[in-house]
């Protein structure tokens, strides 16, 4: 596993965080080591998995199920809060290891079930309901019928490299992630390689940035390392704000040391000493690991002054981001370091040129750290036999929306895009899938058809789509895209800086253009349809305007899926101005509302709150609605106290 | 507890700003007019920069929160299921408008761009915990118990 | 050094380090902006000077990118003016439609690129965001709904002026500008200078205008209608009327005030030599008794304001010495009230302006006696100008006149008050009459001439010096008050005038007037000195003749009731 050319195993790394002398037997080090990556057991262990998705379904009343259960009975069984294997929908995870057998992995865990499953299990019986497999490993027994996790399609269609030890190991533990590797990437590049020497082995590797921009990142290092100046900053921005998106709180909470070791080689190339990692706050999970993590780090001397001896010294400082999209853009990243309004400054100067209090600054998204031990540590070349020729190695998605499986997957670029929907096993059982979104609110969605789209970055590019950071949201039939793409535009207008005239009012009269086609006018005088129609050719004009003019990425790729919705959904926004209809039923105002004769009481309360007297009818028998005159607002609906008023 | 804050931050310089910011909106719930004007003292800065840098970020707030905050994820998953009807229900049935905090000081409503938790949309959360997996009945469920709890807490 | 870039087909030479926007704009092609500021970095706010550049694959910005070697630049292509309209037709989406009774209709940036850009229709609507109209200030009036967000009012409030009242609040589609809390200007740090005004490219920032109340109180036959005219003003509006800029209408301004119906016009310059003298008289006791010096001069209500709001510990070193226009607001409805035997009530004090803060000061409670405004009204230039075309009156042909008598008679040490340093010359004049007993052998102080934003000077007065610094726009101020907080200023005399150049650039003055106006104005001015017999103010005959009457020396018991106010700490937290 380990290189030993490296001065500094893990072997004795971890000798130094425990404070043991190097002369000590060296097989109580191995055996603990094997002891920390849970190769020998010495007694039972439960492993839960806690991350901000899986408190939501409930992980939190689990792992307190579970330690009720070993009080009561008295059991010296271990309890270790892991991270999540990607398996969101399956959340509460809850993992087993009894000593000599595979750890096995349950889905679905609630509190009450926690009795019954951890019953059978110590008792050598496994609820099939709940098993989701086992681990592989050629020191355990394997249970018997239970299906290895990498012949599951889930694990198997991907590639796990910065997953690896996701949902594997303990956050909360350093010694675990050195017992895997940890830092020895770091260590090694501190006291053998030179600043240009990392730079050339990630350029090399062709690592492009994972933020969306997909620039090499090696280059980048280069541009602030070829600056002369007396301090340069090492910015890794950790504010995952897409929504639907989540791969980054869910890696970060899984293995934060690996985003730490990552920062910290990245500022020993560009010749940092001072590195800011920007999380958000309201992440309290997230900020709680990564504090832990960093504080661990310095206590190893992994950080701090003369890190090892080897003369560089690194201070990591968490900065907990108070809640901005546009903070994902590097200018405004910097801006909102500085302690000033999160607006993104005009390039150039360029943040490697004049960044962070007007210094060299290099800006990375969180995956793209993440990779950066494994290449020092595996090398270029190793990285570089993933992906296509120029999108190299794998990438994390999160697949949300309408979809069996709600999970964070690795896959290797250059994959179709069905290999995601099929990660996540598809479109709810008799739905039809309609298009797939891909890079959050400034990306582009595209249609089944196109689903053998390879994912790489020019491919994407050229399709309209977008890489984005990796949120993926799978939509089905039931879905209108008209209301999906303007929930996106309307995040946009939300979040948009408000700085420059092309995104600040482009994406407001994108949006008021929205609405007015999902919306019924009370009064209809002649030109209305007209009038809407113009609004979508307008839709396009604006575009190209943003697109053109405005001042950073957030303005300029706004109108991505409005253009993509445009172009593969023509007929839905005619539906739309034309005949006033949703297809799908979303959008509420464009509704027509009916009253079921048999449950109508005839009380006549619906017809009084009609804002446009559509419905008429006489006192005591059935009341009915004139389709003309309905504008769907569904004041009837809320009003009904017989559940008499439906719509279609 | 302003001053306390300040104190351990003695020579802060503006990129202290946010940080400080949120340690004064952790101890006294909110950033109140006083609490501005004596940072901006603190750190010679005007306190329009302060305020209008608080505005810029979703975090701040300038009221204090009611004794019931809900926060009402609206990512994309939470979209789909139907988190616009759960923020008009809310305000509705418990009287409060987004971003605002009722007179009484009972209900306080928040829209958070996305928690993070997409597979088990849709979430919401009550004073932090979470509410996940609503459907038309729970949520129901969920405001009446709600109004219920704070109608009690009111008499 | 000099290259060669290709604009629009054709080859021009332009100097290396230039911007695109001031390279075209040295070859003659104007390329329209609306939040760029001369002197000021740029911040791409606007993104109206977008250009094609070949080889790039979006619009750049001309304000913000450098020329270089062999570029080829298309800055009116089809492809760019479609983007620049349909950026103004966004501006536009959702500013209100009342062109026609705006404050800046006619005088409007955006109106007239709306003219240039040939937008003819409304083409994208929006819905309006609903806005507060904050009339709080007496000066400045703030009309968000008018607001384009360019940034010009932030960036003169913070990086010329220092004051830092306002500053983008919220964000995306409800960004807005606003002060702490969103106060109203008149409860925020505002001084009034009235700077934001002047670069505000519509007319979401405007002088709150009174001219309504002075049309009626000429027409009410009750009231006595009395004008006084800064000194700025008769050289500050001659290019309104197509005239050469700067020119001094001092007579024509007298005539046409006259016309309009004012009953007594007076030239305020005459306060201006009553305010040297107690002012040098202030000045001489003070370095006698070496107590609150240095003395930090009164006649700007902005810098007094500022003061108020920022550093009232330094409240002590201000003169007690009121402005000009309160002096003379006071002498009128005392002296000249007895006088002429009108009853104080039954006057209507009006005065023209160069400057938005004097209507903060004729408002402050220290500035009324018995609970009258010494002043009542305050108009400023561009006022005066729309009172003069109101009126119908044809400066072209009409004659000049005189102010009128008791206060008719200036010196130009008062004229010279209308330029950054020309209070101080005023002051010196008197201070070495007072000190030495004689008169300065040049009474030209060539050094308080300067255009630079802080002058120090030290003058000979017999065998002693007198220092004095005199700052014009509060860019700088926060060091030299620091120096003096620290007690390391050498000054006896600090003159301040917040803004840039003094009262000829103040910010009640007409719109679109640059550099060139401002030199053309401040010559006019020392030409007039040039040419003036009394040149000091102790040598006013009628000045003279007001102390004997009444307040019967400088610096007397009556003159201090009447001249002179204290000053209090800022109250925009209060």
């Amino acid at each position: 596993m380990e290189s030993g050319n490296t001065i500094l195993n893990a072997t004795s790394l971890v000798n130094r965080i425990r404070g043991v002398k190097e002369t000590e037997n060296l097989s109580d080090i191995d055996d603990y080591i094997s002891r920390l990556k849970r190769e020998k057991l010495t007694k039972t262990v439960v492993l839960v998995g806690v991350t901000t998705s899986s408190v939501a379904a409930g992980a939190i009343e689990t792992k307190s199920a579970i330690e009720n259960y070993i009080a009561e009975r008295e059991l010296d069984i271990d309890i270790v809060e892991v991270g999540s294997n990607g398996l969101c929908s399956f959340e509460p995870l809850m993992d087993v290891q009894i000593p000599g057998k595979s750890r096995i992995v349950f889905r679905n865990v609630k509190a009450n079930d926690v009795p019954f499953i951890l019953d059978g299990t110590l008792n050598n019986y496994l609820p099939p309901d709940n098993v989701v497999g086992q681990y592989r490993s050629q020191l355990h027994q394997p249970w018997m019928g239970i299906p290895f996790l990498d012949e599951i399609a889930f694990f198997k269609g991907q590639s796990r490299d910065i997953l690896a030890l996701s949902g594997i190991i303990s956050p909360a533990s350093i010694e675990e992630y050195i017992a895997f590797g940890g830092y020895s990437a770091f260590t090694m590049a501190i006291s053998r390689l030179t600043l240009e020497d990392v730079c050339n082995t990630i350029e090399k590797s062709g690592l492009r940035g994972r933020g969306g921009g997909g620039f090499n990142t090696g280059q980048k290092w280069k541009m602030a390392l070829a600056e002369t100046a007396n301090q340069k900053y090492f910015v890794c921005n950790a504010d995952e704000s897409d929504p639907g998106a989540f791969m980054h709180r869910l890696m970060m909470e899984s293995n934060p040391h690996q985003i730490i070791e990552g920062i910290a080689i990245a500022s020993y190339a560009i010749g940092a000493s001072k590195a800011y990692l920007y999380t958000r706050n309201r992440y309290s999970i997230t900020v709680q690991r990564l504090e832990n993590a960093i504080q661990q780090a310095y206590n190893a001397g992994l950080l701090g002054h003369n890190i090892l001896d080897s003369g560089f010294s690194l201070e990591i400082i968490l900065r907990k981001g108070p809640g901005a999209y546009v903070c994902g853009e590097e200018t405004a990243l910097i801006s909102s370091l500085e302690g000033k309004r999160g607006a993104p400054t005009l390039k150039p100067p360029f943040p490697t040129q004049k960044g962070l209090f007007g210094k060299p600054t290099v800006v990375n998204n969180v995956e793209t750290i993440a990779n950066i031990p494994l290449i020092l540590r595996k090398g270029a070349e190793n990285f570089a036999l993933k992906g296509t020729e120029k999108s190299k190695g794998t990438k994390l998605f999160s697949v949300s929306g309408k979809v069996n499986i709600t999970c964070l997957v690795e896959v290797p670029l250059g994959v179709s895009i069905s290999t995601l929907v099929e990660l996540a096993q598809g479109v709810p059982k008799g739905r039809k899938l309609k298009a797939i979104q891909m890079g959050g609110p400034s990306g582009g969605c595209t249609v089944p058809e196109k689903m053998n789209t390879p994912i790489d970055f020019e491919t994407l590019k050229a399709e309209g789509l977008a890489m984005g950071s990796g949120g993926i949201t799978v939509l089905d039939d039931t879905v209108c895209i008209i209301d999906t793409i303007k929930f996106f535009i309307n995040f946009i207008q939300y979040e948009s800086c408000g700085k420059c005239i092309p995104c600040r009012e482009g994406s407001r009269r994108m949006y008021e253009i929205l609405e007015s086609i999902t919306r019924r006018p009370v009064n209809d005088e002649g030109h209305n349809t007209l009038e809407r129609f113009k609004g979508i050719i307008l839709l396009e004009s604006l575009a190209e305007v943003m697109r053109d003019t405005s001042l950073c990425g957030l303005g300029q790729t706004a109108p991505n899926p409005v253009l993509s919705a445009l172009k593969s959904f023509r007929e839905e926004f005619e539906e739309h101005i034309f005949d006033r209809k949703c297809a799908a039923s979303v959008c509420r105002n464009l509704r027509t509302f009916y009253i079921d004769v048999d449950k109508c009481t005839g009380c006549s309360a619906c017809a009084k709150k009609c804002p446009t007297n559509a419905i008429i009818g006489t006192p005591r028998s059935p009341y009915f609605v004139v389709e003309e005159k309905c504008i769907g607002c569904g004041v009837c609906e809320t009003t009904c106290k017989f559940g008499a008023v439906f719509f279609k | 507890m302003v001053e306390k804050i300040l104190q351990k931050y003695s020579h802060a310089g503006r990129d202290s700003l946010i940080p400080i910011l949120q340690e004064i909106q952790d101890s006294i719930g909110y950033l109140s007019e006083e609490s501005i004007e004596m940072l901006s003292t603190h750190l010679n800065l005007a306190s329009s920069k302060i305020y209008g840098l608080a505005t810029f970020y979703n975090q701040f707030r300038f009221k204090a929160k009611g004794k019931c905050h809900i926060q009402v994820c609206h990512g994309t998953a939470c979209h789909l299921l139907g988190a616009v009807t759960i923020i008009e229900q809310i305000e509705k049935q418990l009287l409060v408008k987004v971003g605002q905090t009722t007179r009484n000081g009972n209900f306080s409503l928040e829209v958070v761009s996305c928690m993070g938790a997409c597979a088990h949309s849709p979430v919401i959360q009550v004073n932090g915990v979470f509410r996940s997996h609503l459907t038309e009945a729970t949520f129901k469920e969920l405001l009446e118990e709600l109004i219920e709890t704070y109608r009690t807490v009111n008499k | 050094m000099n290259f060669n870039i290709e604009v629009n087909g054709k080859t021009i030479q332009v100097r290396k380090g230039d911007t695109i926007l001031v390279a075209l704009f040295r070859n003659g092609i104007k390329v329209p902006t609306l939040c760029s500021m001369k002197g000021l970095s740029p911040t791409g706010a606007c993104r109206i000077c977008v250009v094609e550049v070949e080889g790039v694959s979006g619009l750049v910005t001309s304000c913000s990118n450098v020329v270089e070697d062999g570029m080829k630049i298309n800055t009116h292509s089809p492809r760019v003016v479609k983007a620049r309209k349909t950026l103004l037709e966004l501006l536009l989406s959702n500013h209100p439609d009342d062109c026609l009774y705006c404050e800046r209709n006619g005088d409007c940036e955006l109106q007239n690129l709306s003219v240039e850009l040939n937008i003819r229709e409304r083409r994208i609507s929006g819905r309006k965001i609903r806005h507060k109209l904050d009339l709080s200030s007496p000066g400045v009036v703030r009309d968000p709904a008018k607001c384009i967000l360019c940034g010009r009012c932030i960036r003169v409030c913070d990086e010329i002026q220092s004051v830092s009242t306002l500053e983008f609040t919220g964000r995306g589609s409800k960004t807005h500008v606003g002060t702490t809390m969103n106060r109203d200007l008149n409860f925020s740090t505002c001084i009034a200078c009235g700077q934001c005004v002047m670069v505000c490219p519509t007319g979401a920032l405007h002088e709150h205008s009174n001219i309504d109340e002075v049309q009626d109180s000429i027409s009410n036959k009750s009231l006595t209608t009395i004008v006084q005219y800064a000194p700025a003003v008769t050289v500050s509006l001659a290019e309104t009327f197509g005239l050469k800029p700067g020119k001094d209408i001092n007579g024509l301004i007298v005539s046409a005030l006259r016309k309009i119906g004012f009953k007594y016009v007076f030239d305020t310059s005459f306060a201006a030599d009553l305010a040297i003298m107690e002012a040098a008289t202030e000045l001489n006791e003070r370095i006698n008794l070496g107590v609150n010096l240095p003395v930090l001069s009164s006649c700007c209500p902005a810098w007094v304001r500022y003061i108020e709001q920022f550093y009232p510990e330094l409240l002590p070193n201000l003169s007690t010495t009121k402005s000009p226009q309160q002096i003379m607001g006071a002498i009128i409805k005392s002296y000249f009230a007895n006088e002429a035997k009108i009853n104080h009530g039954n006057i209507y004090s009006v005065s023209i302006m160069p400057c938005l803060a004097k209507k903060n000061e004729s408002q402050r409670v220290e500035m009324t006696s018995k609970g009258v405004f010494d002043v009542d009204v305050v108009l400023s230039t561009r006022e005066l100008v729309r009172l003069i075309k109101l009126n119908g009156i044809d400066l072209d042909n009409i004659e000049p006149q005189q102010a009128d008598s008791p206060f008719g008679i200036r010196s130009s040490a008062g004229k010279l008050f209308a330029a950054s340093g020309g209070t101080t010359e005023g002051i010196m004049r008197t201070l070495h009459f007072l000190r030495t007993g004689k008169e300065m052998t040049s009474p030209k102080i060539n050094e308080l001439r300067l255009v630079t934003s802080v002058k120090e000077v030290s003058i000979a007065m017999g065998k002693e010096l007198v220092n004095v610094t005199v700052v014009s726009g509060l860019t700088d101020i926060e060091k030299l008050i620091a120096t003096v907080k620290e007690g390391k200023s050498n000054a006896h005399f600090i003159e301040v005038m917040a803004c840039s150049g003094g009262c000829i650039s103040g910010g009640g003055q007409p719109f679109g007037a640059v550099e060139k106006e401002a030199k053309a104005r401040a010559r006019s001015l020392y030409e007039i000195d040039d040419v003036e017999t009394i040149k000091v103010a102790h040598k006013n005959a009628q000045v003279q003749e007001i102390y004997d009457k009444q307040l019967e020396k400088p610096g007397s018991e009556k003159a201090k009731k009447l001249l002179h106010a204290k000053y209090l700490k800022g109250k925009s937290l209060e």
